[in-house]
């Protein structure tokens, strides 16, 4: 640890850093947490290396330190290098022949009281194609992955645009200096399903409902206006038909009249 | 006004949704087969002559009852997995069968005609050893159950305990069978390994323990499958060490050392290595067995012997035999004997137990299956002919699981496959075309086209015309002749000839792989079993992997398909490709797989006999190729730097992506880790790759487009935390992209714990997990969307894509458990999706997707109502009518598997488990078809009507306009 801290000081040259943070992860999950995170912690850092080779055998070497600031908001920085000369032809050559550029990291953990097994074994890995790297310019988006507990569980580059096109990149001053985007991103809570809410619009409709005398009225009370004269016009009608009937039939009804 | 056209448009497109079958359509396309598994007790019904039971306890933990005439179930009772329901014992008594189960936990008795629980007794805790039914004075009252260190009895008729008392000694002696002769007297046996046997003799009226000896019997280790009671009471053991038969007198006081028989002075011999198997017969429980048995020496040789004034002698010897069982009727009991008879049949003949003199004319001839297994148990139904003579049948059960049941001189009467209980894998492969329309296909065939001139083609074209048209007619003439018929006699017979694609293609053939290792061609219309395959020496729990290379579309190229049997734990695979249709093997050289096989993949790449490339990524990231041709291999080598897979350790938590090199050696492009402190990977699921998508967004409500975010080549991860408490514990999703190894979304759902189901289809995840917190199942949803603009629109690359998606999502309560989870699937992907749920109540429930979409408003907008969102509400709805199997359920459904028709509003489904169900699901109803009950005659005459009204009224508007003229 002490010596990444070294070589961070060492770094002379610092590109454009792109400071960014995203929403607080919420790392420890279901931990005790009476324990106090920020102590005296005050951030670390860890190197991104970067392998880029004609022969597509992975060479890594240092392009920059990446610096995590401590704390509840995973701040993180990134200080790099500029690209050296050999460096910058290695990658035209690699484009040309459409070779990977890769990128690494070391397996870290974010969360704070995890400091003393900070680092895992091993390294996380991706890759861009080399020749999109050098069309878009040295425009990348660096994304690290956090797991609840706050462990780097994985790393993505994009360039920005995408694609490869054959474009010649003339200017060297293009392939110098890298304009990296870093962030870090923690898992997103699912949603359960929302209940209350529910309950609670249902409830207001009732309200509503219940406020409007006009809906509560029961089906006979609304239609009255039309059920009323309906039901009278129909007796009236059956009356005269009996009556009809009635005069048809002869004597035996004439005392009904 | 407008609200409420909406809301009625909103329960229109709900009832429209409702979708179930009409009564008339019970079983037109539908079917469903019911399975029992692999025997282990199995019992006939000799209580009366005309009974049809045979009675059944399985490996699955089912009890049934067979019709012995048509093998067909009379019940079922299905009871729960695992070692709860595990049947211990079987025993059968007059209308009553006694069954103990969940070792010793419970113990039933049925009734056998309707399969009636009669009564059900717990038993006291302790892990099983026997049961037996004991009687006094000829008659069977009781039931005794033997516990590793308590004995207890219970009454037959009610199931009341009548005693229970502990075992002498139990911490030192294991007790394992026990023995009751009808004198009152209930014997346990119980022995110290290499020591001595201990025989314990409790009274049966009060459970007092009569007497207790034990006798030196160094060379015992143990009793159950080397000791058997004959006679009056004689324990007869055996030993394949020292070569000797042992005897032992039960009841007399003065006997304690056990008589040793020398195998060799009855001139016999165990085979070396072969643990010797005594078989004896005790017809009535209430009285002592006979004094003949079984010695079975070899795997294939039996000896009868009789024991008789303390001597044992030869009755006779069946050199070779396979197989031997006794069996009794009345007063009479037999032996039956299966011998091989040549290579492919067996011959069974039945012999009196009491003599070994073999009964006339009673040879059953069994035909081996050349594709099936070998026997391995014998179960024999013997009854009183007419003329007094002994007439029997028999069951044979075979390595492959398959009963067939036999009778007089070797006419078969049924076959159950019981392999099927079992389904592992499957796949829906297409029939291929008639003659005729092969024919045809070959007449277009590349090779014929370059070999003829315009002379021959034209003459092929004329006589392939020909051909058709005599087709055509002899349709026509079977159609007639079939029409004359009466209904019933007309019957559809499916052989394995008469297999062709029909208009629709909605007859498949059903390759179903079965944990036993055996195949099946399956006709998916009637569920006709067309061909059977079993493959030997294939280790139990071995993982399969069933692959199509080539469909049926490639004529005269046969179908082809390729099946990866993987051992569990060595990892190391083989292949066997065979031809769907009719199940033979091919003659395709395999290559050779020494290493264990990590990763298989079916490439779009086609060899020059278009069978699709499989590639195999072993334990060193080599890759095999299959087929392996030049031209394979040069289109490998040209498309290498495209071909990407990955690899997944769960128990490293460890995925990465590998690139094929040309020289096709692998090279490591991405790592994620996830550490498996915290969480494990359980399952991890890409897309279907038959899979079709019709509409690239989603219209909204105003008119703009939605851009669904559609990679083929995103990888569903989920994970499960280690810590299992109830707030804490967790699910993980991971989308991850199986080129790049970029996390494209990563989603944690709190207080959930697995067993997680999911289905991953075009832009949209479902899964379903447990809610730890409220103890319910839930349904989350999770749709990705590119947005408003298309990044490009042409072609997807997952190295060109460096936007993230926008991703929604949305959880429901579902009000049930559930066992399995698939999406429907049909042809071009225009018919909306639905959810099939399989339910542990062998219901399967068609969910509408639409019910699953995570743009379900909370409060309803004009935008909302335009698209025919449905508002959100928390609970799932289950309707009875959504149920696609009605009462025909699936018992223990296990997996459901889904396949396109040629009718785009078609799926077929699959479901198995237990049962094998298969059916046709129309998720946006049947637009395309016509109805079942359509009124050709009502619609054709009202178009005859019009066209003869529009004559009639031209002839008379030209007579009218012609009088007007001369007027």
């Amino acid at each position: 640890m002490a010596t990444m801290r070294v070589l961070s000081l060492i770094l002379s040259v610092l590109s454009s850093v792109t400071l960014l943070w995203t929403q607080s992860g919420e790392c420890n999950n279901g931990r005790r947490s009476g324990e106090a995170v920020d102590t005296d912690f005050s951030g670390f850092s860890v190197p991104l290396e970067h392998s880029f080779e004609v022969d597509d055998v992975p060479r890594f070497s240092l392009r920059g330190v990446l610096q995590f600031r401590g704390g509840r908001e995973h701040g993180v920085y990134l200080a790099q290098n500029q690209l050296s000369e050999k460096d910058r032809n290695t990658l035209k050559d690699v484009a040309a022949v459409d070779g990977l550029y890769r990128i690494r990291v070391p397996r870290v953990s974010l969360q704070a009281d995890r400091q003393t097994e900070r680092q895992a074994e091993g390294y996380l890995t991706t890759f861009v194609r080399a020749c999109s790297l050098v069309e878009s310019h040295l425009s990348d988006v660096i994304t690290l992955h956090t797991d609840v507990s706050g462990c780097v569980v994985g790393v993505s580059i994009v360039t920005i645009p995408g694609s490869c096109r054959g474009i010649e990149v003339e200017d060297e001053v293009d392939l110098e200096v890298f304009n990296t985007t870093i962030s870090v991103v923690a898992p997103v809570t699912a949603p359960v399903p929302e209940t209350a809410p529910y309950i609670e619009r249902m409830e207001q409709e009732m309200e509503k409902k219940g406020k409007n005398p006009q809906e509560q009225k029961s089906f006979f009370a609304k239609y009255s206006i039309y059920i009323v004269p309906l039901v009278l016009f129909l007796m009236m009608s059956g009356a005269q038909d009996q009556s009809g009937g009635g005069a048809g039939g002869g004597a035996a009804n004439g005392g009904g009249r | 006004m407008a609200w409420l056209v909406v809301r009625l448009a909103i329960s229109v497109s709900l009832l429209y949704t409702a979708s179930a079958v009409f009564e008339d359509q019970v079983g037109k396309f539908d079917w469903r087969q019911q399975f029992i598994g692999k025997v282990r007790f199995a019992l006939f019904d000799t209580h009366s002559q005309a009974s049809k039971k045979l009675l059944v306890a399985t490996d699955k933990n089912v009890f049934a009852s067979l019709n012995s005439r048509t093998g067909d179930l009379f019940w079922r009772h299905v009871d729960k997995i695992g070692p709860e329901g595990h049947i211990d014992a079987l025993l059968m008594y007059g209308q009553d069968a006694v069954v103990v189960t969940g070792n010793g936990r419970l113990l039933r008795s049925w009734e056998t005609t309707v399969g009636g629980l009669k009564w059900e007794t717990v038993l006291d805790t302790g892990s099983f050893q026997a049961a037996a039914l004991v009687g006094v004075q000829d008659f069977v009252k009781y039931v005794a159950v033997l516990k590793k260190s308590a004995i207890s009895l219970h009454d037959l008729s009610s199931g009341s305990q009548i005693w229970v008392e502990n075992l002498p000694d139990s911490d030192t002696v294991q007790y394992q069978t026990i023995y009751s002769g009808g004198n009152g007297l209930v014997f346990v046996f119980g022995v110290v390994p290499n020591s001595h046997i201990v025989i314990v003799e409790y009274k049966i009226e009060d459970g007092e323990i009569m007497r207790k000896k034990s006798v030196e019997a160094a060379w015992m280790s143990s009793l159950e499958s080397s000791c058997t009671v004959i006679s009056s009471g004689i324990l007869l053991c055996v030993d394949q060490i020292t070569q000797s038969l042992y005897t032992l007198q039960l009841q007399s006081a003065e006997q304690t050392e056990i008589r040793q028989i020398h195998l060799q002075t009855l001139d016999l011999e165990v085979a070396s290595g072969f643990q010797p198997v005594l078989t004896s017969t005790q017809p009535n429980p209430a009285q002592p067995p006979l004094s003949e048995f079984f010695l079975q020496l070899s795997p294939d040789h039996h000896i009868l012997l009789q024991l008789k004034d303390g001597l044992i002698a030869p009755l006779r010897d069946f050199n070779p035999s396979y197989l031997a069982a006794f069996a009794t009727s009345g007063e009479r009991t037999v032996a039956a004997v299966m011998s091989p008879k040549n290579d492919t049949a067996c011959s069974i003949n039945l012999f009196s137990a009491d003599t070994g003199r073999r009964h006339l004319d009673t040879t059953i001839i069994y035909h081996m299956d050349p594709n099936g297994g070998k026997p391995n148990r014998l179960y024999v139904h013997a009854f009183l002919k007419k003329d007094d003579s002994v007439g029997y049948r028999v069951m044979v059960q075979t390595e492959d699981l398959t009963l067939t049941f036999l009778q007089q001189p070797g006419r078969v009467v049924w076959v159950r496959e019981e392999a099927l209980a079992d389904v592992v894998t499957m796949e829906m492969v297409d029939l291929p075309f008639t003659g005729t329309q092969a024919e045809l296909e070959g007449e277009f065939g590349k090779k014929a086209a370059i070999q003829d001139g315009l002379l021959p083609m034209v003459l092929k074209r004329l006589s392939s015309q020909f051909i058709l048209l005599q087709a055509w007619l002899a349709h026509l003439w079977k159609l007639f002749y079939d029409a004359r018929k009466p209904r019933s006699s007309v019957k559809n017979e499916v052989t394995i000839d008469t297999l062709s694609r029909d208009e629709f293609n909605l007859q498949k053939m059903m390759v179903m792989v079965t944990a036993s290792g055996k195949l099946f061609g399956i006709d998916s219309k009637s569920g006709t079993i067309l061909w059977k395959q079993y493959l030997e020496n294939i280790q139990p729990d071995s993982v399969f992997k069933l692959i199509v290379q080539r469909t049926t579309a490639h004529f005269p190229h046969p179908p082809q398909c390729t099946l990866l049997i993987k051992n569990k734990d060595t990892g190391l695979g083989n292949l066997y490709v065979f031809n769907p249709i009719f199940g033979k093997k091919s003659q395709i050289s395999v290559p050779a797989l020494p290493r264990p096989v990590l990763q298989t993949l079916l490439l779009p790449v086609i060899d020059q006999d278009y069978a699709k490339v499989l590639l195999l990524i072993d334990d060193q990231y080599k890759v095999t190729a299959f087929p392996s041709t030049k031209n394979v291999l040069q289109q490998l080598q040209d498309t290498a730097s495209s071909i990407f897979f990955y690899l997944v350790d769960s128990s490293q938590g460890k995925l990465s992506g590998f690139r094929l090199r040309k020289d096709l050696s692998t090279e490591l492009i991405w790592e994620v880790v996830i550490p498996t402190e915290v969480q494990k990977i359980v399952a991890i699921k890409g897309k279907r790759a038959n899979e079709h998508v019709h509409s690239q967004g989603r219209v909204m409500g105003d008119r703009s487009v939605l851009y669904k975010y559609l990679n083929p080549n995103l990888l569903a991860v989920i994970t499960e935390s280690t810590d299992t408490h109830q707030e804490r514990s967790f699910v993980g999703i991971f989308l991850i992209d199986g080129v790049t190894g970029r996390i494209v979304h990563e989603a944690v759902q709190r207080k959930a714990r697995g067993p997680v189901h999911f289905v991953h289809s075009e832009n949209w995840m479902v899964y379903v997990y447990w809610n730890s917190k409220f103890r319910r199942n839930e349904f989350s949803v999770l749709e990705l969307f590119e947005g408003a603009e298309l990044y490009n629109s042409t072609v997807f690359s997952s190295l060109d894509r460096p936007h993230p998606p926008q991703v929604l999502q949305q959880s429901y309560i579902f009000p049930a458990p559930i066992s399995t989870l698939e999406a429907t699937l049909t042809e071009k992907g225009i018919t909306s999706r639905h959810l099939l749920v399989g339910l542990p109540s062998g219901n399967i429930l068609s969910l509408p997707k639409m019910f699953l979409d995570p743009r379900r408003p909370e409060v309803v907008s004009e935008q909302s109502r335009e698209e025919n969102l449905i508002p959100y509400a928390p609970e799932m709805p289950i309707r009875e009518e959504w149920f696609i199997n009605y009462n025909q359920t699936v018992s223990r459904i296990r997996g459901i598997h889904t396949a396109p028709s040629g009718l785009e509003s078609t799926c077929l489904v699959v479901a198995y488990g237990l049962d094998i169900y298969q059916t046709r699901v129309f998720p946006s109803k049947q637009f395309d078809v016509l109805k079942d009950d359509y009124d050709y005659v009502l619609i054709s005459s009202v178009l005859f009507g019009l066209f003869f009204a529009t004559m009639i009224s031209k002839r008379l508007a030209e007579v009218k306009l012609l009088n007007r003229a001369w007027r």
